[in-house]
C-alpha cells in the first residue's frame, strides 16, 4: 500500500517537474508546477511529516502559485508569453542536466543507506554492548509532529522530553538511553524570530518593489 | 531491522528528480518566472531531502524544522522575485531576462 501510494506520487512528481521544463507555455509551466508541489505534499505525509505536509500544501500550492499565476498574468502579453531560445542553448542546458542528474544519482547509490536506518533504529538487545547512538525521534510512525514542532519553534523539546526515562512516567526499561540532557535552548525559539521579522521585512520590500509608479508626475511638481 | 517498503533511495532519487528539473529550467528558460519556477523545484527537491532524511536517519524534528524554514524562505523568495519581475516588465515592457543586462533604462 505505501509502496503503490509512493510510486503514484512519485510518478506525479517527476512527470510533472519534467513537464514544467519541457513546455514553453508559461501558464502550463505554472499549472505543472501546483502538480508538482502537491504530489511532494503526498510524500511528506508518507514520511509522516503532517505538518510540513500541510505547510506545503497551504504555503507553496495555495500561496506561491497563486503569486506565480498572478505574475503570469500581469506580465504575459502575447508577444513575450513564449520566449524561444536557440537550439544551442537548449543543448548546453540538457547536458548540464544530465551531467549533474548522472552525478547525484551516481552519488546516492553509491551510498549503504540502509547502515544509516540500522544505527539509528537500533534492536534493543544490541544497545547494551555500545554507547547508544543520538536517537532520531521515536513518535515517528506515529506522524503526530504539529505538537513537537509547534513546541521546538516556541524553544522546548518535547519530542526529547517524551523519549527521555521520566521517573514518574514508569517508563518501561529497555525503552531509550543515552539522550543528551534536554535544555530549554534546544529549541528554535530564535530561528523562529528571526524568519517571522524576515518575513516582515520581506513582505514590505516586495509593496515597495512593485507599487505603482508616479514618477513623472512627482519629478514634474518638484521642479521648481 | 527493516526500514519499511520504500527505502530512502527511493525518495533521494525523487529529490535528485527535482533538483535537476528546477536546474534545467533555471539554465534553460529566457522568462523570468520560468526561472523563478526552475528556484522553486530546486527548493522543494532540496526539503524532500531535508524530511526523507529525518523519517530514515538521526536528524529527528529538526530536519522536518529545517523543511519548514525552507518552505517559509522559498515563499518570502518568491514574493521579492516577482515583484523585481513585475518592476523590470514596468520599465522594460518583457521578461526576456537576457535583456536585463541594464538596472535602470
Amino acid at each position: 500500500m505505501e509502496a503503490a501510494l509512493f510510486a503514484i506520487y512519485a510518478l506525479i512528481v517527476c512527470g510533472s517537474a519534467i513537464a514544467v521544463v519541457i513546455s514553453q507555455n508559461i501558464v502550463r509551466m505554472a499549472m505543472f508546477l501546483v502538480l508538482s508541489l502537491g504530489a511532494t505534499a503526498g510524500l511528506y505525509f508518507l514520511l509522516h511529516a503532517d505538518f510540513v505536509g500541510a505547510t506545503q500544501l497551504l504555503i507553496y500550492v495555495g500561496g506561491t502559485v497563486i503569486l506565480l499565476i498572478f505574475g503570469v498574468m500581469l506580465t504575459a502579453s502575447a508577444p513575450y508569453a513564449s520566449i524561444q531560445n536557440s537550439p544551442g542553448e537548449l543543448l548546453q542546458g540538457g547536458f548540464l542536466a544530465v551531467a549533474f542528474f548522472a552525478v547525484s544519482v551516481a552519488s546516492v547509490l553509491a551510498v549503504d543507506w540502509s547502515q544509516l536506518g540500522q544505527e539509528v533504529r537500533l534492536p534493543q538487545d544490541s544497545r547494551m554492548g555500545h554507547p547508544a547512538p543520538v536517537q532520531g525521534y521515536e513518535t515517528a510512525d506515529a506522524g503526530n509532529t504539529s505538537r513537537p514542532i509547534g513546541m521546538a519553534l516556541l524553544g522546548v523539546r518535547v519530542d526529547d522530553i517524551a523519549s527521555e526515562p521520566v521517573p514518574e512516567q514508569t517508563a518501561t526499561p529497555g525503552e531509550t538511553t543515552g539522550h543528551p540532557p534536554v535544555t530549554p535552548l534546544s529549541g528554535y525559539l530564535l530561528p523562529f524570530e528571526i524568519i517571522s521579522v524576515h518575513l516582515l521585512v520581506v513582505l514590505v520590500g516586495a509593496a515597495y518593489l512593485a507599487r505603482a509608479k508616479r514618477r513623472p508626475l512627482s519629478t514634474e511638481r518638484g521642479l521648481p | 531491522m527493516i526500514l519499511g517498503v520504500v527505502p530512502l533511495t527511493a525518495y533521494l532519487l525523487v529529490a535528485s528528480v527535482l533538483f535537476v528539473c528546477g536546474l534545467a529550467c533555471m539554465a534553460t528558460k529566457r522568462n523570468g518566472i520560468g526561472m523563478l519556477i526552475g528556484v522553486e523545484l530546486v527548493l522543494n527537491g532540496a526539503s524532500l531531502n531535508l524530511v526523507a532524511f529525518s523519517h530514515y536517519g538521526s536528524l529527528g524534528l529538526d530536519g522536518q524544522i529545517a523543511a519548514l524554514f525552507v518552505i517559509v524562505l522559498a515563499a518570502a523568495e518568491a514574493a521579492v522575485a516577482l515583484a523585481i519581475a513585475l518592476n523590470f516588465y514596468n520599465n522594460h515592457l518583457t521578461i526576456d531576462v537576457d535583456r536585463a543586462d541594464e538596472l535602470k533604462h
